[in-house]
């Protein structure tokens, strides 16, 4: 055993062991976490680690569904804080059970606990041929004991499960078909329901066609409508979605607030906004804006440009789902939300009742990391359970509705400037960060702060109060996530703009502002590396003096043949996501065709999570945020009119395709016993300035804003 | 209500149903075989992917009518097939999937690609998924997963 250096937030909340690990009689472990399956493996790494920490093999530990009310409250799945917050805490809290039924146990064999040796949970010592086990000491009873977070836990040179490299929980299941998504549900008596959605945000219902409506009715449709939320309920899914057509177009909308069609990289910086100074590692200031100074006397040059990304959308495979049941007693819902407590609490708001008759269970939906459909649609499940008791109705949005009605993460423009010495150092840095808020979760709070971020609220016939996003005041979030540069360099000028006034809707998508942040820096430094006449390797070096950092970036530097003379283009990129979580450094290898196609042909990745648990899910959190970004960097952005969006199914929004996929190297820097730092976000910004680095360097062309399609690069090219 | 005879799994299945309704909800919610997943219902993603006669084929848009006297196999019967089962298990040892919606669509794509070409190179891979998306960014392991499974089905 070793002294333990993981620490949990989510324990100040629920220091009960009873809230996180509890024993059945048949000897199986729950482990209880208010973190949910994404995509990104938490469960695995979670039974994992307790598994270890327990001496039980993985297949006896279960991992239960989150629900409100039975799990810890661990707020959002997001920022990849599950392994330091629920990660640690389940380490602790397994440590504790352990230590605790190892005391039991001791004294019911009349033994000292430190001749215990457990195997599969059994409890044996080395003094005597007696053994008990974890279920007749601890089997359906209750611990009643706190976690220790002081809690001696398992030296990592003894671990057998955590570092290996398992098949992931469920994935049997999903590959056979067995898999139960929330699409899957399957009720007595469940109903199924659409929503007819207006042509735009601000498009309101002036009209029905009754006739229509009656005859749907007669079919056995039933409309649900609060003002110009409308939905039609029926036993026959099919039926329903025919249904649902037939009323839209039976419906007059008044779509006279059209939607802006304004440039919204123009609006970016034109429109009204509230700025601040971001200081003292990444946290915005209460305070005026200082000016931008002049460059230092000594600069031997000084460079500026701007970056540019598009409004993306989290475009999940399946469009979001929810089912609900309203019963007297209150209202259940299964989501497939990443925050189940913060909708609970946001759902009560808007129907000003008890939380606590509010149950949500989290059930699996389809990835997207971030803030897609999922609380949106479970409202809208909500609003027509409401309208019929005792219920379930299961409620799915379109294609259409998850490409035009999700939050999507908002355009960023990126200012900097900055200026070098004669040795090529650089000694002022000036960055000013532009968009939207990121910060849409239904978290409930004055005005009805959370109902009101709940879709369909504001087309109810009495809506909530408008939310007005203020800026965000904590370290590394939204707009400023990763503004502030890890490397050191001196007279740094950091704004944060939050730009109002802006067309679309807009929440949290993975890395918040990281992505445009870093894709702004890391593009910054090679030009100024070049400017410098150093190479981007060692330009950078130059200016980071965070080991781990100098880690990563020399492990792709080493596999990267910046010198080869062979048509192909070279970038590197790297950050540590937030300057407190993982670290990653990103090499791309690309062509640009005769098409002005960017074809990727080879990534390296290097990774520093902290200890590693889950080795390929960690693995997969690199090289699928890899490809996910290459896709944002490549082909995406969410295209609009004055009558509504206009990017509404995969040929309108076109993702990276499978013809697409270079191969990927990926390297996972080993730190057993160091804390967890959560892998899931860190390659997203190194992976676009990657991109953006290797076309410069196979074309000449600097391309500074996102989506690099072949328009783009033409574009460019015309214009160099 | 109509009725319709759909040959699914090996077995004649009487359906009530409309036989205009797409395949894929007379599969999802008359015979409970959720498997195969609504992306789109536009033909544009994949997820939706049944084998019939053997070939992958897209169901969210085409009326079950239009399979009657077809060999229709869902994702829930592939492991009873040899090469549908080697998919299966190479999926799982490249842990080619994130969420996992978009994997059942790629299992069968994979599946109808090595019955029609046991030997594929890596182009062939990536031609076999033309018709299919996945977002979580699983591409790299499906594609390392179907020449895994058929080097194993190569060396039976």
């Amino acid at each position: 055993m070793s002294k333990s250096v993981f620490s949990s937030p989510s324990l100040a909340k629920h220091p009960g062991l009873d809230e996180w690990v509890s024993v059945g009689a048949d000897g199986r472990i729950s482990i209880h976490s208010g973190k949910v399956d994404i995509g990104q493996r938490i469960s695995t790494a979670l039974a994992m680690i307790a598994a270890e920490e327990l001496d039980v093999p993985l297949d006896r530990i279960d991992m239960v569904r989150t629900a409100t009310g039975e799990a810890p409250d661990e707020g959002i799945t997001s920022g990849s804080n599950s392994m330091m917050e629920s990660g640690s805490a389940v380490r602790l809290a397994t440590a504790t059970a352990r230590r605790h039924m190892l005391a039991l146990a001791a004294e019911q064999l009349g033994v000292d606990a430190d001749t215990l040796e457990v195997d599969d949970g059994l409890i044996q010592s080395r003094d005597t041929n007696r053994s008990v086990t974890y279920e007749e000491i601890q089997g359906d009873k209750p611990f009643g004991v706190d976690v220790d977070p002081d809690v001696d836990v398992k030296d990592p040179e003894t671990h057998k499960i955590v570092g290996e490299k398992i098949a992931p929980l469920g994935l049997s299941e999903i590959v056979t078909g067995s898999y139960r998504f929330l699409h899957d549900m399957k009720l007595p008596g469940m109903l199924h329901a659409r929503v007819v959605r207006p042509p735009h945000y601000n498009a309101r219902l002036k009209g029905m066609n009754d006739e229509t409506a009656d005859r749907l009715r007669q079919s056995g449709i039933d409309i649900v409508q609060d003002g110009s939320f409308i939905a039609v309920v029926g036993a026959n899914e099919y039926a329903v979605i025919q249904a649902a057509e037939r009323l839209f177009a039976a419906c007059d909308w008044d779509t006279s607030g059209a939607l802006s069609e304004n440039d919204v990289f123009e609006s970016l910086t034109a429109n009204p906004r509230e700025s601040r100074p971001v200081e003292n590692d990444g946290v915005p200031q209460d305070k005026p804006v200082p000016p931008l100074a002049d460059p230092p006397e000594n600069a031997s040059a000084t460079l500026e440009a701007r970056y540019d990304k598009p409004y993306h959308a989290h475009a999940s495979m399946g469009p979001s789902a929810s089912c609900a049941i309203w019963q007297e007693d209150g209202l259940q819902l299964w989501s497939h939300s990443q925050g189940v407590y913060f909708l609970r609490d946001a759902v009560a708001e808007a129907f000003d009742i008890d939380p606590e008759t509010v149950r949500i269970e989290h059930i699996p939906g389809a990835g997207c990391y971030g803030h897609n459909g999922a609380d949106d649609v479970a409202f809208d499940a909500a609003l027509v359970a409401r309208a019929l008791p005792g219920k379930p109705v299961l409620l799915k949005w379109t294609r259409e509705e998850e490409h035009a009605w999700a939050p999507y993460a908002t355009a960023t423009s990126m200012k900097l400037r900055a200026s070098l010495d004669a040795d090529g150092k650089v000694i002022d840095w000036n960055h000013e960060s532009y968009g939207d808020t990121f910060n849409m979760r239904p978290r409930s709070g004055p005005n009805m702060a959370g109902a009101a971020r709940l879709l369909s609220g504001r087309f109810r016939e009495n809506p909530p109060p408008e939310f007005v996003p203020q800026p965000a005041m904590v370290r590394h979030m939204g707009i400023h996530r990763n503004l502030d540069p890890l490397y050191v360099f001196p007279n740094k000028r950091l704004v944060k703009n939050l730009v109002r006034d802006l067309p679309l809707r807009t929440s949290a998508l993975r890395t918040l502002g990281a992505f445009g942040n870093v894709f702004a820096i890391e593009s910054f430094m090679d030009e100024l590396a070049e400017a410098a006449g150093i190479d981007p390797v060692t330009f950078r070096l130059n200016h980071l003096e965070d080991t781990r950092g100098r880690e990563v970036l020399e492990a792709v530097a080493a596999r990267m043949d910046f010198n080869a003379d062979d048509g192909i283009g070279r970038g590197i990129a790297f950050a540590q996501y937030k300057n407190l979580k993982a670290y990653a450094a990103v090499g791309v290898e690309l062509e640009v065709n005769d098409a002005a196609e960017v074809i990727l042909k080879r990534a390296v990745l290097a990774g520093d999570a902290g200890e590693i648990v889950d080795r390929d899910g960690t693995a997969a959190q690199y090289d699928g945020g890899f490809l996910q970004a290459a896709s944002w960097t490549i082909s995406e952005q969410v295209t609009w009119d004055r009558d509504g969006i206009t990017s509404r199914d995969w040929e309108t929004y076109p993702i990276l395709g499978f013809d697409n996929v270079p191969e990927i190297e990926t390297i996972l820097i080993e730190r057993p016993g160091v804390p967890f730092l959560g892998a899931g976000e860190a390659v997203s910004g190194p992976a676009g300035a990657a991109i953006a680095n290797a076309i410069y360097n196979a074309t000449g062309l600097r391309l500074r804003r996102i989506p690099f399609t072949p328009d783009a690069i033409r574009a460019a090219a015309m214009d160099a | 209500m109509d009725s319709l005879t759909l040959t699914i799994n090996g077995e004649a299945r009487d359906i009530n149903c409309d036989p205009a309704t797409p395949l894929l909800y007379v599969l999802r919610n008359d015979l409970d075989l959720t498997g195969a997943k609504l992306g789109c219902g536009l033909e544009q993603c994949g997820a939706c992917a049944v084998l019939v006669d053997g070939e992958a084929t897209l169901c969210c848009n085409r009326p079950a009518g239009e399979f009657a006297g077809k060999e229709i196999v869902t994702i829930e019967a592939l492991e009873n097939d040899a090469v549908g089962a080697a998919v299966q298990r190479a999926f799982i040892a490249e842990g080619a999937a994130q969420c996992g919606y978009c994997t059942a669509g790629l299992v069968i794509a994979a599946t109808s690609l090595l019955k029609a070409n046991a030997a594929p190179d890596r182009d062939a891979i990536v031609a076999g998924l033309e018709e299919h998306l996945c977002r979580c960014g699983s591409h790299g392991r499906v594609i390392a997963a179907i020449g895994r499974a058929a080097k194993e089905i190569g060396n039976v």
